[in-house]
């Protein structure tokens, strides 16, 4: 992974030096609330309901051993002893004093760790694919150029005040797992004509309050362009974008209202004309410099063991399971991909204990050369563990309720903290998502109705990426009480969708009733090899309809 | 309408109710009620002092019951999820929040 040089630590150092002296100030009443608030965002601390909260960043997803156990020392120290992984891969914790913020920043830098720009009107951490580098079907490693992006971007003067936040995404492979058409900007690996690679730039996407599915700017961009293409795309935004309405801030609009061919026109016409001035070249050597660091670790040579894992396997139901779901293939001989879901029966959705991340960061150091990673769907990964290791792994994940086999199953439920912590929700995501994940119990039955993906935002500032979810869920507040509106058939992968409205706002014990009724039309009308998102655009939003609301009809007159 | 001042603590961001004699109370049972509208327009002007002094952030009036037991809970959920903590209970790491609250 990368490590910091003299320069980032320098520049991390004095960003905290300077953060201690502003809390100092805020504290001894020396500047306002109003005043305080941008700088404090700029360092990723709000104030929640219930303290103050800090967003932590980890750079596109992946972490050290070393880093997690940091993590754990400050959620046992700082906070109250767990932590909360979100849907941007970063680390949450909610109950921070502001007083000890400044202290939390320096045990952070330790380990090359900020929170730098993980809020504010700037361009936030930079999301990947959490198989990036041992992906079978990736190009290249696509943390690399998130890297350089990063230091491009941190604290870059011209781009420290947007009209309002930018979230980039990057994925190697074809196969997006790093949902890039919902993001400001998407890059997109792929080889062009010529066979040589480079990336579809997308821009445009996002959730909130008016969702859009990104549009390509342009085609094939070759990396040595890419910072100087990225930087046209940030400086039209910076000019064109609104700052008289929050709400239509974003770059998605601007793009919406000029029309993606405007867009491009202006992006391709500064684009052009930076070639006559000093603008950010990726010369193949710094590419080389920052992709040593992404080097794979020292594999031993070894082939794969399929015949004994299926000979364990048969013997053993529940690690067949885990085997099944949990674990994927990886692109060296002997190695498995092993996922690390947070999402027991009944659990919050990316909330970790300081002693499951101590003890995660053992196995990492253990079985997977001291390296994990965060994924955006509120998982854990750990990328290098050899096959004739699975078993062990297994049983100490197990052990650690760490183990449940439902990645990408029915109740690996991605949400949003939600109205139990949020000052913005207007709903509680959490005890939806844990409901759902508390009925749909059978991991039989999980794996007999296949991969459906369930996201639960707490408002339409669509956190739980709601409108992505094959089964989406938005929390609401109706005179007071709570409701939630659901949507069908979203998708956040290649062919990204977003999802339809399926009808009147239910109450929060109708949830589960509901997805069990969606779940049942689904399995009577699916067809051979069929998933729930490949049925539903078969089939349409009415038999879902039908289902839900005539169960609750049903059960209104009962 | 009985009302009650809630802001949060400025140096940890903890919740805190307007108590007697203008100090600022974690438990919400220690917090005072207010009965006459009067009254709580001068708590909240206190607080509102407070707040440019630098002790809280954000004071607002909020509306409350008594329970059975006596004690007054918030009758928006937002409110009353401030003052007892996340509804999300054993299972997760939030079920700790009880300590605090002194509930």
């Amino acid at each position: 992974m990368y490590r910091y040089d003299e320069f980032d630590h320098r520049l991390v150092a004095e960003r905290i030096a300077q953060f201690r002296r502003q809390v100092r100030r805020r504290l001894a009443g020396e500047i306002t609330e109003d005043q305080f608030k941008p700088l404090r965002l700029k360092n990723g601390v709000y104030l929640q309901l219930h303290a103050y909260m800090l967003r932590v960043n980890v750079p596109y997803g992946t972490l050290s051993s070393r880093q997690l156990r940091k993590f754990a020392h400050i959620a046992r120290t700082y906070d109250r002893g767990f932590g909360h992984f979100t849907t941007r891969q970063n680390i949450q914790y909610h109950w921070i004093r502001l007083e000890q913020v400044p202290d939390i920043l320096e045990e952070l830098a330790s380990v090359e760790i900020t929170t730098i720009q993980s809020s504010g009107n700037c361009v936030r951490n930079i999301t990947s694919d959490q198989y990036a580098g041992v992906a079978r079907d990736e190009l290249a490693d696509p943390r690399v150029y998130c890297e350089l992006l990063r230091q491009y971007s941190v604290l870059h003067p011209e781009f420290s005040y947007l009209p309002r936040k930018f979230k980039i995404a990057v994925t190697g492979s074809p196969n997006d797992r790093a949902a890039v058409a919902v993001h400001d900007i998407g890059l997109r690996m792929h080889r062009n004509a010529a066979g040589e690679t480079g990336f579809e730039v997308l821009v445009g996407g996002g959730l909130g309050r008016t969702p859009y599915i990104a549009h390509t700017i342009r085609d094939w961009v070759a990396p040595e362009d890419l910072l100087a293409y990225v930087e046209s795309i940030l400086r039209i935004y910076n000019i064109y974008g609104r700052r008289d309405n929050i709400h239509k801030a974003r770059i998605k609009i601007i793009v919406n209202q000029l029309g993606i061919d405007r867009y491009r026109e202006l992006v391709e016409e500064d684009f052009a004309a930076s070639k006559d001035t000093p603008r950010p070249e990726l010369p193949p050597d710094e590419i080389d410099r920052i992709a040593a660091f992404f080097a794979p670790p020292p594999y031993e040579a070894l082939d794969d063991i399929t015949d004994e894992l299926d000979a364990l396997a048969a013997g053993d139901a529940r690690f067949a399971r885990w085997l099944r779901h949990n674990v994927a293939p990886h692109k060296q001989p002997g190695y498995a991909i092993v996922n690390v879901t947070l999402k027991a029966p009944g659990a919050v959705p990316g909330d970790i204990t300081a002693e499951q991340m101590d003890a995660l960061a053992d196995l990492a150091d253990e079985y997977s050369f001291g390296e994990l990673r965060v994924n955006h769907r509120q998982n854990l990964v750990l990328p290098y563990v050899r096959q004739r290791d699975l078993h062990t792994v297994w049983s100490k994940l197990d052990a650690l309720v760490l183990a449940t086999p439902n990645l990408n199953l029915l109740s690996d439920v991605i949400s949003c903290p939600g109205l139990d912590y949020c000052a913005l929700a207007n709903a509680r995501s959490l005890p939806v998502a844990r409901d759902i994940s508390a009925r749909f119990v059978d991991v039989d039955r999980l794996a007999a109705i296949g991969p459906v993906t369930i996201n639960v935002s707490g408002c339409m500032n669509a956190c739980g990426h709601h409108h992505v979810g094959n089964i989406g869920i938005l929390g609401v507040d109706k005179r007071g009480k709570e409701f939630f509106q659901l949507t069908l058939g979203g998708s956040s992968d290649r062919n990204a969708a977003l999802g339809d409205r399926l009808g009147p706002g239910l109450a929060q014990e109708e949830v589960p009733d509901a997805i069990e009724a969606i779940v049942d039309r689904y399995l009577e009308l699916r067809e051979e090899g069929e998933r729930f998102l490949d049925t539903y655009r078969r089939v349409g939003i009415e038999p879902f309809k039908e289902a839900v609301y005539g169960v609750a009809e049903e059960r209104a007159i009962a | 309408m009985k009302q009650m001042v809630i802001a949060n603590h400025l140096a940890d961001g903890f919740v805190v109710f307007l108590g007697p004699d203008d100090r600022w109370c974690r438990w919400i049972g220690e917090g005072r009620v207010l009965e006459d509208p009067a009254e709580a327009e001068a708590a909240l002007a206190t607080a509102k002092r407070h707040e440019a002094d630098n002790v809280v952030v954000d004071p607002t009036l909020i509306e409350v019951t008594i329970d059975e037991a006596g004690l007054p809970r918030p009758v928006e959920i937002r409110e009353a999820i401030r003052a007892f903590g996340p509804t999300t209970g054993a299972g997760s790491g939030g079920n700790a929040f009880s300590d605090v609250v002194g509930r």
